[in-house]
């Protein structure tokens, strides 16, 4: 049971990432489909973000030394587990992922626009962002060549 | 005291439930097949887990994800819906069945993967125990700013938030070539309305633009203190831009910001962030090397009280040059955000005025 309850944020990323992946396969619709790309996108930042905390860490957000929130912080913790992973008696967590999503997370928008504008521009060549329908105009317009109405 | 490590405290009881949260909702998108309902229950998601995010130690991801989550990639997603449809076709089942069974394969998969990880909050895991604990014990002697968020993200990995800086910019080149960057013709003045109806929230509107954009400055320049830092305010800010085109109307806004300037300053961002980097190289550094911004010669010709430091003690060079490359961030993030809403909207208009016209 703990090992279950300590490992279940990577079984909820892997089932939310999956859920992006079923939209992305199983609707035809442009704009759904982004959106679960978008759902796996912030599933892969869950992932990271799992992987930074630190049980007993705060934020990385240097807290002045032997300060009283520094003591305060410390008095809730283990202190020979304070010794081992602290820095100058407080235990943070890791920022080095935090780096790497919030990045990924603003540049995920920006992309997200990107293939939500291809989805316009599909819509506006073929009436519609439905891959199926897209399937069918395409190929007739392939065997009758000629000026679209 | 808490018993450590993993045992069922507080926080692993919160994070749980926050998680199964976000199943839920993830579980709603992929039923529902009205688009609107599936991008408001985005929304949702997204400020889950900004909350989840707080509960993680990982205040500046939380900050940028409640504002792209629930701001800016809602009002993208309502552009893209206008202009296309708000229904999406419905699927046939037995269409379902092979994807259905190769994500659940896969997710087995994953989850088998996963049995391999370290335990949530082991601080003995090795992302934790080594690269993380270099960089918190580093950020101090190296830097000089509390918050080691920004110190990694704008200085010891500069290079790499130049090359994010510059895919957004490029990002809201490719909306901007392929929408346009704002209506084709001038846009009319809003017809005389009498008995306005949307008094409430005008007034409202008016008193908190300002108030957006103040906290968006202050984001800005606490970035190096607290959690916050260009990607924010940079978002913070275009959300005050986009929510005036919403009350006030496209014309008003492009009159305030015309898409030209918005133009200019995403691309004066870029420059002006590799500009520091060309500066730190002139004055015989690496590239982003804050720590030869300025020459040591004249370093030491500034009077100690004009940096607040008397004896030079500190990295100012970091300081000056983190602050530089945050500024060309905002600049980047909220003048591309603000051209992407301008090519969506303006397309929004000439759609409307064509079919008027048809």
């Amino acid at each position: 049971m703990s090992f279950i309850l300590s490992h279940f944020n990577y079984i909820a990323v892997a089932t939310l990432m999956m859920a992006g992946l079923f939209i992305v396969f199983s609707s035809g619709n442009l704009i759904k489909r982004m959106i679960g790309l978008a759902i796996f996108q912030t599933s892969t930042g869950l992932l990271y973000i799992s992987l930074a905390k630190v049980s007993g860490g705060t934020a990385a957000i240097a807290v002045e030394p032997a300060s009283a929130e520094a003591r305060d912080l410390a008095s809730r913790l283990d202190p020979a587990y304070v010794a081992q992973h602290g820095i100058d008696g407080v235990v943070y967590s890791n920022p080095l992922p935090h780096v790497l999503i919030l990045t990924a997370i603003v540049v995920g928008v920006a992309t997200l626009a990107v293939g939500l504008a291809i989805a316009v521009r599909v819509r506006e060549a073929f009436g519609s962002v439905e891959a199926d329908e897209i399937e069918v105009l395409s190929r007739i317009e392939s065997t009758q060549p000629g000026p679209q109405t | 005291m808490i018993a450590l490590p993993p045992s069922f405290d507080a926080n692993l009881a919160i994070d749980i439930v926050l998680l199964v949260m976000l199943l839920v909702v993830a579980g709603a998108i992929v039923r529902t097949r009205n688009l609107l309902a599936a991008i408001i229950l985005f929304g949702i998601y997204s400020l889950v887990s900004a909350v989840w995010l707080v509960v993680m130690d990982a205040p500046d991801v939380a900050f940028t994800e409640a504002v792209v989550g629930a701001g800016i990639s809602t009002i993208v997603l309502l552009g893209a819906i206008l202009l296309t449809r708000g229904e999406a076709e419905k699927t046939d089942w037995r269409r379902l069945a092979a994807p259905a069974l190769l994500c659940v394969a896969v997710g087995g998969l994953l989850v088998y993967a996963a049995m391999g990880l370290p335990a949530l909050g082991d601080a003995a895991s090795p992302a934790n125990a080594h690269v993380g604990r270099a960089y918190l014990e580093a950020t101090p002697r190296d830097i000089g700013i509390p918050n080691m968020v920004t110190a990694v993200l704008a200085s010891y990995r500069g290079f790499d938030t130049l090359g994010e800086t510059a895919v957004i910019f490029a990002a809201g080149i490719g909306v901007a070539l392929m929408l346009g960057f704002g209506p084709r013709a001038s846009l009319a003045p809003p017809p005389a309305v009498i008995g306005d109806h949307h008094v409430v929230l005008r007034v409202s509107a008016k008193f908190l633009i300002p108030l957006i954009a103040l906290f968006a400055f202050y984001v800005q320049f606490h970035g190096d203190l607290g959690a916050g830092g260009g990607f924010q305010a940079g978002v913070i800010m275009a959300a005050a831009i986009i929510l005036h085109a919403l009350v006030f109307g496209l014309r008003e806004t492009m009159a305030a910001v015309p898409p030209r300037v918005a133009r200019g300053a995403a691309s004066f961002g870029v420059l002006l962030y590799a500009g520091v980097g060309v500066a730190c190289m002139v004055n015989g550094g690496g590239f982003l090397d804050y720590d030869f911004l300025f020459p040591p010669a004249i370093e030491k010709q500034i009077p100690g009280w004009l940096l607040g430091d008397p004896d030079h003690a500190h990295h100012w060079g970091q300081h000056f040059g983190i602050m530089l490359i945050e500024l060309g961030v905002l600049l980047t993030v909220a003048a591309t955000m603000v051209t992407i809403f301008y090519g969506f909207a303006g397309r929004t208009v000439d759609a409307a005025r064509q079919e008027a016209k048809r």
